[in-house]
């Protein structure tokens, strides 16, 4: 034993005994990794030395099946992307075949579309914020993101149904028009979240171990977020301007008095400061909304089987709960997509986690992954 | 009048006369602490299982739940049900385990945590076995659950266990330091390490510990949350982190005996507190005129502190392994320390030299 042991040391030499790296696998089953995405971690000891994410757990090739569906048939397959933000999805690619096959939706679908997806955003954003402050340790406000979550949930089965994959949005127009109590309902819906994201605010915010644990913690430089395609609410944290929903308008928010939240530090508290205040926006954009939805019809007249012209190519993004969300879509001739391209937010977003671990502790990785607001369905598809 | 001093006194006298009728009294020294540490353990077994349960409707109150309420009244037998659960579901064990002390550790946790309960007095003469070194013992016993920790993230064979047995390591000797001292300027003061000692101190000056010393009380609440790897300090079993931590690979009987030594960690530091700083059995002094017995508030003052520590579990976000360092060693030693000396000081101005 103790030739063994001695046989390790080196005479004179730096290293005394064989050190090892230590490689953990969180995932694919952890509790915080909000799903099925698995991290090789290199520690040494609590520190991390590489953080690689190992993808394909959740593929299910939507983008292949959907070259093997018709337009329409799509609209259920983009549910499944982004099952927390499943309208922005369905907005996404209904945006994207409307400009591909020159379909212009009524006035009233299009007020209605931006009511859910603004409605979608504020229950992703609770959903995010419950379990980034789980990630971090602190229960509570989880159960509090969801109560008010259930709320949103309601209105949208009041109105088409379902609780999480909706397929309301379709191509020129909505599935179906609201009821007539959904306006006062969502209103008082309004009046009763508004106060509560100061609620939150003061949970969270301010907190000290909650200051320590997210500021300074996980920063994206600009460039380095610019450079690895990091988007949304992520980039906004970083001081860049990176809304669609501004940059380059879409639907009515052209029409819309809001602020695009921005924070200069690009740390974690950055990041989830401007998704605190994003909640806030959106609240006043669904009451501009509300204020002048008309009545009319809620689709367009469209041709009894959706064609593409041949050779037609369209890309175009919206801004979802996570970030840019893209659609790239090439017709054929055909009611078929002969090319359909997704390209989300979390998936981009994922590429600096390596960068933004690196020679942090684990309880760290879990507090950027969080951050960064990233769902598994999204990266694998 | 109904004290635990009464209550003591009556059944050691029947048992006195059981002894002489089976003609055994010679061994009553030998089975007497036998029975009252069997008593202590019934006792402290059902009042951890009311404290799950408190805990659930506690952390369900503050999260606008309801809390379990299908199992008896009010959801109070939840926790026997869990229980029963826990002990006939399957053992699954690790293949690669360390086989003997991958037993022994959930034992050491149990048994540790457990032992410190035999010096709490809960009324005047209530009490096991009233040590002269009472908080020595209590300190050096609980510092056990260390060992137990460790023993379980090694022999797990599990990298997250492991982990989580390092950071508990860490955590639980560092919080050691500011526990003992936080309770040296008690020592100081009452010039005894009894627990009962420094109860009757109390009541001879008329006022609790914690008036003088409210900065002691607030490091050895911190410390001892710490202590017991309770939230915010739970960085050994960071569920976000580290899964279980270092009970990852654990299930059934021994799972129920870690959860069961991390509450019985909690009773006993919060029964510390109780008895150093907050009086232990005496009444509340606005309230005198309940005339209740002492075991009865000193119950009520357990579990008013064990709310408070609750409370903090469901309300902050737990610490990063490094911060949690930082501030153990660098906020709560130095003003413990402090607190030693300004006591001292205080204590030397106001009664001069070799007061008692």
């Amino acid at each position: 034993m103790t030739d063994l042991l001695l046989s390790q040391v080196k005479v004179g030499g730096e290293s005394q005994f064989g050190t090892d790296e230590y490689v953990v696998n969180l995932g694919p089953q952890h509790p915080a990794t909000h799903g099925v995405l698995r991290l090789i971690v290199k520690l040494d000891g609590e520190t991390v030395k590489e953080t690689m994410p190992v993808l394909g757990y959740l593929h299910r090739s939507i983008e292949k099946i959907c070259e093997n569906r018709t337009y329409p048939q799509c609209i259920t397959y983009t549910d499944r992307i982004d099952y927390v933000s499943a309208m922005s999805v369905n907005l996404a690619f209904a945006l994207a075949t409307e400009k591909l096959m020159n379909i212009e939706a009524p006035a009233r679908a299009q007020w209605l579309r931006m009511i859910f997806v603004e409605l979608q955003r504020l229950a992703s954003h609770l959903l995010w914020m419950g379990a980034f402050a789980g990630d971090i340790g602190a229960l509570t406000p989880f159960l509090y993101g969801l109560r008010e979550r259930e709320r949103i949930l309601d209105l949208f089965e009041m109105t088409c149904g379902q609780r999480l994959t909706y397929n309301y949005i379709r191509i020129g127009g909505v599935m179906i028009d609201i009821l007539p109590e959904f306006v006062p309902k969502c209103r008082a819906f309004l009046d009763y979240f508004e106060p509560k994201v100061d609620e939150y605010e003061d949970l969270l915010t301010y907190n000290p171990i909650f200051l320590e644990r997210t500021k300074g913690v996980g920063i994206i430089a600009p460039e380095v977020g610019i450079n690895a395609g990091v988007c949304g609410p992520s980039l906004r944290g970083s001081g860049i301007a990176c809304d669609v929903r501004k940059q380059q308008p879409y639907l009515y928010y052209d029409q819309m008095k809001f602020n695009e939240c921005i924070e200069t530090a690009g740390d974690c508290w950055s990041r989830y400061k401007v998704r605190m205040n994003e909640m806030r926006e959106s609240v006043s954009i669904i009451r501009q909304c509300l204020e002048r939805l008309e009545p009319g019809s809620f689709e367009a007249k469209m041709p009894p089987v959706l064609k593409a012209p041949v050779g037609s190519e369209i890309y175009s993004r919206i801004e979802s709960s996570r970030g840019e969300m893209g659609v790239y879509l090439v017709g054929d001739g055909t009611a078929k997509p002969w090319k359909s391209k997704y390209r989300c937010a979390s998936f981009s977003n994922l590429y600096v986690l390596d960068q933004l671990t690196k020679g942090w502790k684990v309880a760290d990785i879990m507090a950027v992954l969080g951050s960064l607001d990233m769902i598994v369905p999204e990266v694998d598809r | 009048m109904l004290t635990g001093e009464n209550i003591v006194q009556s059944v050691a006298g029947l048992l006195n006369w059981v002894y002489s009728q089976l003609g055994i009294s010679a061994l009553a020294g030998f089975i007497n602490p036998i029975i009252s540490s069997v008593v202590m353990f019934g006792f402290i077994s059902v009042f951890v299982m009311f404290l799950v349960w408190m805990e659930r409707k506690v952390s369900a109150h503050m999260q606008s739940r309801i809390g379990p309420n299908r199992v008896g009244p009010f959801g109070l037998l939840q926790t026997v049900a869990d229980a029963i659960k826990l002990t006939t579901k399957e053992d699954v064990k690790p293949v690669n385990r360390d086989k003997i002390p991958y037993y022994i550790a959930p034992i050491i946790a149990f048994v540790a945590t457990f032992m410190g309960m035999v010096v709490i007095p809960f009324d005047k003469g209530m009490v096991v076995q009233d040590l002269n070194v009472g908080i020595l013992y209590i300190i050096a016993i609980t510092g056990f659950t260390v060992i137990a920790i460790l023993t379980a993230g090694w022999s797990s064979n599990n990298k997250f266990a492991l982990l989580g047995g390092f950071r508990s390591a860490a955590q639980i000797i560092s919080y050691e330091v500011p526990l003992v001292l936080s309770v040296v300027p008690i020592i100081m003061i009452t010039g005894t390490l009894s627990l009962t000692g420094i109860v009757e101190y109390q009541e001879k000056a008329g006022y609790w510990f914690i008036f003088p010393q409210i900065v002691a009380f607030l490091i050895f609440i911190t410390s001892a949350t710490a202590e017991a790897n309770r939230a915010p300090f739970d960085i050994p079993e960071a569920e976000s982190e580290l899964i279980g931590g270092f009970h990852t690979e654990y299930s059934g009987v021994k799972f129920a005996m870690f959860f069961l030594g991390e509450y019985i960690a909690v009773v006993v530091s919060s029964a510390v507190a109780v008895t150093l700083f907050l009086g232990g059995w005496l009444p509340v002094a606005f309230l005198g005129f309940l005339h209740l017995p002492g075991f009865i508030w000193f119950m009520i003052k357990l579990v008013s502190v064990i709310y408070v520590v609750m409370a903090f579990r469901w309300t902050f976000p737990r610490l990063r392994v490094d911060q949690l360092m930082d501030f153990g060693w660098k906020v709560l030693i130095p003003f413990s320390i402090l607190n030693i000396l300004v006591t001292a000081a205080v204590w030397l101005f106001l009664y001069g030299k070799g007061a008692q």
